[in-house]
């Protein structure tokens, strides 16, 4: 990335805090977490490259401009990370995966089924635990256990949009052309990183998958048996 | 008589104590090595195979105690960024359950639609949401969004965000490589065929944000992630 570039998008995180243009796909999403450490930016879950497994994949506090904001970039001793899946279909998770921080490493708890379930957790201190040191940019540490494996620090954000482009699209300033065609639209998230959490787990650990949640809906039908889930960043009172 | 029977039971404890001690440490063999797992302290632990510069903290030296209350959630990419409109409403979301959310419908639906009067008033002509490729019409779509906020993952089978072309793989979960925005911007904009207003016959560009996921890679093994960008 050229530095002006650099500049720029240095120049756009700054005034995103003070506006309310939008940031995707989560990044810096609302004021009130927009900033802070539970401020999550994406959500990824897909098929390991073990097709027995799933992958569950959080970033959060992006965009982090390289250099020194990345390397000054931490987890946060009071910040829960969650995946929840729902494996009965009614959208109120059945299992958790819990991550937080203690000194150098990151300690995952579960996948366990939550003491509670809604806006308030507990750490599931009674669940399997793992814990894996915090990567750096150069040092990584993957940790195995229990045939899941464990990742958390600093990555390359992979998401990708033009996002200066969509905030003048909705706005208007766009209109009436609206996006740009490919080579001169750019990639605002092309060279920015996140802090990653990154858990890889057996399907037999997670249940069996309920109907998928959208049969039925408008024109779809036949889809795969699907659990549900998303992710939650949770502060410690 | 009692003394010696006193003598042996002293003997006898001062034995198994010895045993035990002895059992702890492996009946005296020497340690060459000492790991996190060989079920003794030495080395610098603090306790029995942990603390110290190598192992993991002590059980009783950490402390994960607490209530942990939200502050942020996510399920699909975007949600509450693009249709909650205002910051106070995008706060509410953050902070609401995946079960309660019927409520924001209305702003979504709203949110959409304004969305498609930008450009009605640019190209003079009223434009509203048409039915997407889903066949989901505005209070459809909108629902769902509002209300199953969550990525729906097969753990059987091929993970799409969207892909009708893989067998199996529409609504499936979300790899790194999806482009979840051009399949956003599709079902918002695209109509039953999803090219509503691609760009062409003088439509406004509305499908496709116009780049790629450019040179990054994603077919690396766990964490899948690439190493952070540089300086």
């Amino acid at each position: 990335m050229k530095k002006t570039k650099l500049f720029a998008a240095i120049m756009c995180s700054s005034l995103l805090i003070l506006s309310i243009v939008f940031v995707a796909a989560d990044h810096i999403d609302a004021p009130a977490v927009a900033g802070t450490t539970t401020d999550i930016a994406d959500l990824y879950a897909f098929e390991g490259d073990n097709p027995n497994n799933t992958v569950f994949i959080a970033t959060l506090q992006g965009p982090l401009t390289p250099g020194v904001v990345t390397e000054n970039a931490a987890f946060d001793e009071d910040v829960l990370v969650e995946f929840n899946i729902d494996n009965t279909g009614d959208l109120i998770e059945d299992l958790v995966i819990q991550a937080i921080k203690r000194g150098d490493s990151m300690y995952f708890f579960g996948p366990a089924q939550p003491a509670q379930t809604g806006l308030s957790s507990e750490v599931a201190v009674f669940s399997e635990r793992t814990a894996v040191k915090i990567s750096d940019s150069t040092d990584v540490q993957i940790v195995t256990n229990n045939g899941m494996s464990f990742f958390a620090g600093p990555r390359r954000d992979a998401f990708y949009f033009d996002f200066n482009r969509f905030n003048e699209v909705i706005s208007g300033t766009a209109a009436p052309d609206g996006f740009l065609p490919p080579g001169t639209a750019e990639d605002f998230f092309e060279a920015l990183n996140v802090l990653a959490i990154a858990v890889e787990i057996p399907n037999s650990m997670l249940g069996t998958a309920p109907q998928h949640i959208a049969n039925g809906i408008g024109g779809v039908a036949n889809l795969a048996p699907s659990y549900n889930v998303w992710v939650s960043a949770k502060r410690k009172q | 008589m009692k003394i010696y029977k006193i003598k042996l039971v002293f003997i006898a404890i001062c034995a198994s104590v010895l045993f035990a001690q002895c059992d702890d440490d492996e009946n005296g063999n020497v340690i060459m090595q000492e790991t996190c797992d060989d079920g003794i302290l030495n080395g610098d632990e603090e306790g029995i195979d942990c603390g110290g510069s190598n192992c993991e903290p002590c059980v009783g030296a950490l402390d994960f105690s607490g209530t942990y209350v939200q502050e942020d959630i996510m399920g699909r990419p975007g949600i509450n960024t693009v249709f909650s409109g205002t910051d106070d409403v995008k706060n509410m979301f953050n902070t609401s359950l995946v079960t309660d959310r019927a409520a924001f419908q209305p702003t979504f639906e709203a949110t959409l639609e304004a969305y498609h009067d930008v450009y009605g008033d640019a190209l003079g002509t009223p434009i509203d949401y048409e039915t997407n490729i889903l066949g989901f019409d505005a209070v459809t779509f909108t629902t769902v969004l509002a209300e199953f906020d969550a990525l729906q993952v097969s753990p059987n089978g091929p993970t799409s965000y969207y892909d009708p072309n893989i067998s199996g793989a529409v609504l499936t979960g979300r790899t790194l490589s999806d482009d979840v925005i051009d399949i956003s911007l599709t079902l918002m904009f695209g109509g039953m065929s999803g090219t509503r207003f691609d760009g062409n016959n003088d439509t406004p560009q509305l499908t496709s944000d116009g780049v790629d996921s450019g040179d990054r890679d994603f077919s690396l093994p766990f964490p899948y992630l690439e190493p952070p960008i540089q300086e």
